[in-house]
């Protein structure tokens, strides 16, 4: 058994240790909110953050989150910041099929924590880790800079 | 449960409405079935009873049931894979029955070709850019027609004549302040005939269409609540994944599973024909356990088949006559007597798809039926793979459609809904199957490998005279919708544009040399025939002007006489982009324009390149004249991200085999554009009230060619075969 601190509970899962955190969080957990697109952290879709930085859950062991806090998609909307990175996104219209923004919107609130006024170099190079397919990347960095003035 | 009261026919009308209500009160609105000479009754029978997998949509509550609290539920015709189309389609039915798009509610079409084929595609279908144009008059009609219903129930409640009433953000209103809430009116309404003149709004009355309008599926896809297909939990389900053959048409010999049986979670090993499947307690141990399978293949014919001679026999091809697919003149005689010729060869590789949720599927085969739960761009073919799969008659078929995550063609194909249907018909519980990335790059059905071979006549002042194009691929149609394939073998998509070019010419001779595939399934790629013929047809026309030094603008707008919107977004585009301002060394811009979903477009590049061929996109600038807009926001976006998805393409991919097996795996060799490579992308709509044109597919047409056309006017060079990576540029 291992205790995970996931959005601020302490939940009990009995999965192996090498199992990465994504599956844990979605098919034991069920949470899906974060997803599957590579499996190698090359795509972005499994962004959570782990003691506030983003990380990409696809290729995190669980057995090295415990101890550490797991915020995923599901709850980052209970912060002042993640609401705010949400409502931009309906404002600015971002999504298409939005199979990856919960990624993308994790990556967002993870750069503007570090960096509440980030230029375009620095959105890109926050946000360069997350691929869209759909290709919203106009309005991903509108939808920031929208959170960044406010 | 649907009760036909009325029916009511009238030959003005392509698509006849009907009315009726629902079993526990309410109003229906569906259109008729296509067999005028069997009553209504018979044909709704002919479907099944009401509660067999089939009939879950009759053609009474086809499209819009309101009940008596006055929620209005809007069956789709189309699938929502982020183009934003299901929203699209809320608009027209929201305008015309005078309610808010927060009083819709969206339900997917279960497949029925009878009711939700599509009129352009003449297939129950998501794509080719139709959603909105295919459903722009039936989907309003429908809308009207129950407003107006609803406003008759009302007159004759308070027995006043329907004209002193009118319709108002879901309520009727009376001429001395009296309402009703439609829920109020259903019962009455669906005792209605329909109206026999539906009258549509005039665009100048609309408050909807063509108003920025907030997509209705967004909220749940940015708080992690929206569930598509790999999310999906059925009750009892487990996991699979699957390894297929490397190797098209392969086989497996034998199977050492004894190392996959021991991955914690793995309950069992499935063989089939030509794969391997995994079933666990999670997705995880489906993966671990696929990696751990020992399979033996009997690879079969494919085996030694590689991209250079795939390529060579496409070429070889160029020079067979092939079908011929249109002819004016006689291009023979002007190549012969022209003043100038210009010949040259294009060529686009072999694409996947690549969209971010892999090849996913929920099935379950139990007694009574068969049950998926799928994002599919294509039902009906969804359900005949079930039926081939499990050996069931389609009846016993259920489909519950889904939102996907990215399809851009991929869910046209059912390969892996055939899979799943053959993996659950071999335990007795639901399975999920989710592919590995590295499965769905190497098992996708890839956009073909096309080469197109020109040769134009130009007078002594190099105006152009015509030209002779042949194209050389293999046809997607004679594997999808054989019969739509004339026994001369012209593929009608894979000619698109080049067909009847957009340019006056006096001679032209298009011909068509189908190449039958080898090691690859092929497939449609968003953008699919006019993406292709317009990379060929921009690339070309552009050499051609520049090879009798004419500005590749002013060549294009002189040969556009007859197609005044291509050269209104010509001219705005090329305004908006400043092109004739004088550029720094270096520096580049470059055209395209076309007519394409019966959209015209035109695009302008502007790039920087430097010796070592880096290259900085500076400006992506797009004019679209889409004819009536729905939402101007979803065009803007579309644009943006079509033009974007384009440009990954043309910059970056390729997909290469090697032994009869796919070289790319993921994306660090199968890359995309990330946000730090992409430039913004200027959109600019031209105001129009011409029939609605398709803009999902139309940015991704237009960008592969003004970028090879913006990279010559930067350096001198020209590229003739996509992607530009394979030319040694990379961008900064």
């Amino acid at each position: 058994m291992l205790t995970l601190s996931i959005n601020g509970a302490d939940l009990e899962v009995d999965v192996p240790e090498d199992m990465p955190l994504l599956w844990v969080l979605r098919d034991v957990l069920a949470l899906t909110g974060s997803k599957y697109g590579c499996g190698i952290a090359q795509c972005g879709a499994c962004t959570v953050h782990l003691d506030g930085q983003a990380a990409r859950s696809c290729v995190l062991p669980v057995g090295e989150v415990k101890g550490r806090k797991v915020v995923t998609i599901e709850s980052i909307g209970n912060t002042d910041l993640g609401q705010q990175i949400q409502q931009a996104w309906l404002e600015d219209e971002v999504v298409q099929c939005g199979y990856c923004q919960c990624g993308q919107i994790m990556s967002a609130v993870a750069l503007l924590e570090k960096n509440p006024q980030p230029d375009d170099q620095t959105i890109d190079q926050g946000m360069a880790g997350n691929l869209c397919r759909c290709c919203t990347y106009t309005r991903i960095r509108s939808a920031i800079k929208r959170v960044a003035q406010a | 449960m649907a009760h036909p009261d009325t029916t009511l026919e009238s030959r003005s009308r392509r698509n006849l409405l009907k009315v009726g209500s629902l079993a526990l009160g309410g109003l229906v609105i569906g259109f008729s079935l296509p067999f005028p000479d069997r009553s209504f009754a018979e044909q709704v029978l002919s479907e099944g009873p009401e509660d067999q997998p089939m009939s879950n949509a009759t053609a009474l509550d086809a499209f819009i049931g309101i009940d008596r609290d006055g929620k209005v539920i809007f069956t789709v015709p189309k699938i929502e894979m982020g183009q934003g189309a299901q929203s699209g389609l809320a608009v027209m039915i929201a305008e015309e029955l005078e309610i808010g798009l927060d009083q819709i509610t969206l339900k997917e079409a279960p497949p029925n070709e009878a009711i939700y084929n599509d009129k352009l595609l003449n297939f129950q279908a998501t794509g080719g850019s139709t959603s909105i144009r295919s459903n722009w008059e039936p989907l309003r009609q429908a809308g009207a027609a129950a407003r107006l219903l609803l406003i008759q129930a009302a007159a004759q409640r308070w027995q006043v004549g329907a004209d002193q009433l009118r319709a108002e953000n879901g309520r009727v209103l009376g001429p001395n302040g009296q309402s009703f809430g439609y829920g109020e009116l259903v019962d009455d309404a669906s005792k209605l005939p329909v109206p026999e003149n539906i009258p549509l709004k005039p665009a100048e009355q609309f408050k909807l269409i063509g108003k920025p309008t907030r997509r209705l599926d967004t909220p749940a896809k940015v708080n992690g609540t929206a569930r598509f297909t790999i999310d999906l939990v059925v009750p009892g389900m487990k996991y699979a994944s699957a390894r297929a053959c490397p190797v098209l048409g392969g086989t497996v010999r034998s199977v050492d599973d004894r190392a996959a049986r021991k991955v914690p979670g793995v309950i069992d090993v499935i063989r089939l024909g030509d794969a391997v499947a995994v079933i666990g307690e999670h997705t995880w141990a489906t993966f671990a356990g696929v990696r751990a399978l020992e399979i033996e293949w009997d690879y079969g014919d494919n085996a030694n088949i590689d991209s250079a001679q795939m390529e060579r026999e496409i070429k070889e091809a160029l020079d067979k006559p092939g079908a011929l697919a249109n002819e004016q003149g006689d291009i023979d005689k002007a190549l012969k007597d022209a003043a100038k010729t210009f010949e040259a060869e294009y060529q686009m590789p072999f694409l996947a798809h690549a969209a971010l949720e892999p090849m996913t599927c929920v099935a379950q085969v139990r007694p009574d039926a068969v049950e998926l739960w799928v994002g599919t761009q294509v039902p009906v073919r969804a359900q005949t793979a079930a039926a081939e799969a499990s050996g069931r008659p389609a009846e016993q078929i259920i489909v519950n459609n889904q939102l996907i995550g990215g399809a851009f063609g991929r869910r046209l194909e059912v390969d892996f809904i055939h899979q799943a249907v053959a993996i659950a018909a071999k335990v007795d519980y639901p399975i999920k199957l989710t592919w590995l990335r590295e499965e769905d790059t190497t098992h996708d059905m890839y956009r073909p490998h096309y080469i197109d071979r020109f040769a134009a006549a130009m007078d002594a002042e190099g105006r152009l005279l015509g030209w002779r194009h042949t194209i050389a691929g293999a046809s997607v149609l004679a594997r999808f919708a054989p019969a739509a394939v004339p026994d001369s073998g012209l593929d009608g998509d894979a000619v698109e544009v080049a067909i009847h070019p957009i340019y006056a010419m006096q001679n032209l001779r298009v011909n068509y040399v189908p190449v039958p595939p080898k090691a690859l399934r092929q497939s449609w790629w968003r953008g699919v025939g006019p993406l292709r013929g317009t990379y060929m047809l921009e690339s070309f026309i552009d050499e051609v002007a520049r090879s009798v030094d004419r500005d590749p603008v002013e060549y294009r707008m002189e040969l556009l006489g007859s197609h005044p919107r291509a050269q209104a977004v010509l001219r705005l585009a090329t305004e908006q982009a400043g092109w004739g301002e004088p550029l720094e060394a270096g520096h580049g811009r470059g055209i395209a324009v076309q007519e394409v979903f019966g959209s015209f477009l035109a695009t302008v590049v502007e790039l920087q390149v430097t010796e070592d061929k880096g290259i900085k996109l500076k400006r992506l600038v797009v004019a679209i004249d889409c004819g009536q807009v729905m939402n101007p926001v979803s065009v803007k976006s579309q644009i943006e991200g079509g033009t974007l998805f384009g440009l990954s393409a043309a910059l970056f991919n390729e997909i290469t085999v090697s032994k009869g097996r796919v070289e790319q795996s993921n994306f660090h060799d199968y890359r995309q554009l990330r946000i730090s490579e992409a430039p913004p992308v200027e959109t600019f709509i031209v105001e129009s009230r011409e029939a609605p044109g398709g803009v999902g597919e139309a940015g991704t047409a237009m960008i592969a060619p003004a970028l090879v056309n913006a990279l010559a006017s930067a350096n001198g060079t020209r590229i003739r075969r996509l992607p530009l990576a394979r030319a040694g540029y990379y961008v900064i």
